[in-house]
């Protein structure tokens, strides 16, 4: 089981590489283009990743996220949540970039197969930025009444963040 | 879905009035201007200036180490969209969603929509899902303008649950970070996403019977 996690992305390299071979795709063009495509993607978030990094290293070295992590802690701790979180958690339904930093900093600080290394990768892997998006969708639709589209994303996303602690407690034992 | 990001063919009326713009703004300033404070408080404040320069260069090393991974996979992605990857697994997915929108089971465009987002999102193409998930928005605001119909509701709620199924920015930020096993957190992955894409369809189910049960 763990051999097939690992050899997942080569697998699907390997298994959509023949299929598209099958339908006479030109596979090495295809992949030289959207790496390319990738490299200007890149590109474009790096003065984001540069402006929130700073941001995010100076919030964690004032102090602040701890203090906010023993406040909550009670709380957190109760439900299972590694309290060292709690930045990634007030950011992630906002912004993208931004929670991308703060958890990029959670992994590399704590180590990316640490508990807190690994609730954090879970919990970004496994959310959106919900207020980005549903400003996108209604703004696009131009509708005024939202009902209850916000609070049943919002369940989602707290549902999102216990399972994620949850689940890496489920998978790892740690 | 990043923010900032064009959206080929849909003009977007909320970007005018720079809401998004104004978010982030907000955002930096306050973590900066917070941090800032409560160090000086917190008599941290060396620190805090040691970390502003030690963050700027800890972006550009992300952001290199992390471009390797993610362009091999726009690549494949790319590969995956020639050979019309998506396409097929939109049709396998058109059964399930149409329970899940009852009320654009006959509109068969809206439908077509609808799945060509969903199996776009499965596969990471967060810049294709996003066009064809507000194209299907529009068609469906369309029939009552203002106000969001429980498919609206819906697709929203299931455009801001993860459905990804290989994480790959994730994952190139824990091989950054000098992982050996980057994947190995993805049952971990399905797992949290199918609960949390389960409680928020329930949740507008439920939320939606229940303000109609209030009129």
């Amino acid at each position: 089981m763990t051999l097939l996690f690992q050899m997942l992305v080569p697998l699907i390299m390997a298994a959509v590489a023949l299929y598209a071979m099958t339908r006479r795709v030109d596979v090495y063009g295809a992949l030289c283009q959207g790496a390319g495509e990738g490299l200007g993607v890149m590109v474009k978030i790096v003065p984001a990743m540069i402006g929130l990094l700073t941001a995010v290293y100076m919030l964690r070295a004032s102090g602040l996220l701890e203090a906010l992590g023993t406040l909550l802690a009670p709380l957190l701790t109760r439900v299972g949540v590694p309290p060292e979180t709690i930045g990634l958690l007030l950011v992630r339904p906002v912004s993208g970039n931004a929670a991308l930093g703060v958890g990029s900093e959670l992994i590399s600080t704590y180590g990316p197969d640490s508990l807190i290394g690994r609730t954090a990768a879970v919990m970004l892997g496994s959310t959106e930025t919900t207020f980005y998006t549903i400003a996108v969708y209604f703004g696009a639709a131009g509708i005024k009444k939202t009902r209850h589209a916000l609070p049943a994303a919002l369940c989602a996303d707290v549902t999102a963040f216990l399972a994620a602690a949850w689940s890496v407690r489920l998978f790892f034992g740690i | 879905m990043e923010e900032g990001h064009t959206l080929p063919g849909v003009r977007i009326e909320w970007d005018k009035r720079g809401v998004d713009k104004m978010a982030m703004s907000v955002i930096w300033t306050g973590m900066v201007a917070a941090s800032v404070l409560y160090g000086f408080w917190a008599g941290n404040g060396p620190a805090v200036a040691a970390a502003c320069m030690e963050g700027a260069a800890a972006g550009v090393e992300l952001c290199l180490t992390m471009a390797g991974v993610t362009c091999l996979w726009m690549g494949v992605m790319e590969v995956m969209k020639r050979a019309g990857v998506a396409e097929k697994l939109s049709r396998l997915l058109r059964p399930v969603l149409c329970r899940l929108y009852p009320d654009c089971k006959r509109d068969k465009e809206t439908m077509d929509d609808i799945s060509a987002n969903v199996s776009a999102n499965l596969l990471g193409l967060g810049n294709a899902a996003t066009p064809l998930g507000i194209r299907a928005a529009r068609r469906m605001a369309a029939k009552k303008p203002g106000v969001a119909s429980d498919s609206l509701c819906m697709l929203v709620v299931c455009n801001t649950a993860s459905i990804q199924l290989i994480p790959t920015t994730v994952a190139a930020v824990r091989l950054s970070a000098g992982c050996q096993t980057p994947f190995d957190i993805l049952p971990a992955v399905w797992l949290t996403s199918a609960v949390a894409l389960c409680v928020g369809v329930l949740a507008a189910k439920f939320m939606s019977r229940m303000g109609r049960r209030k009129k």
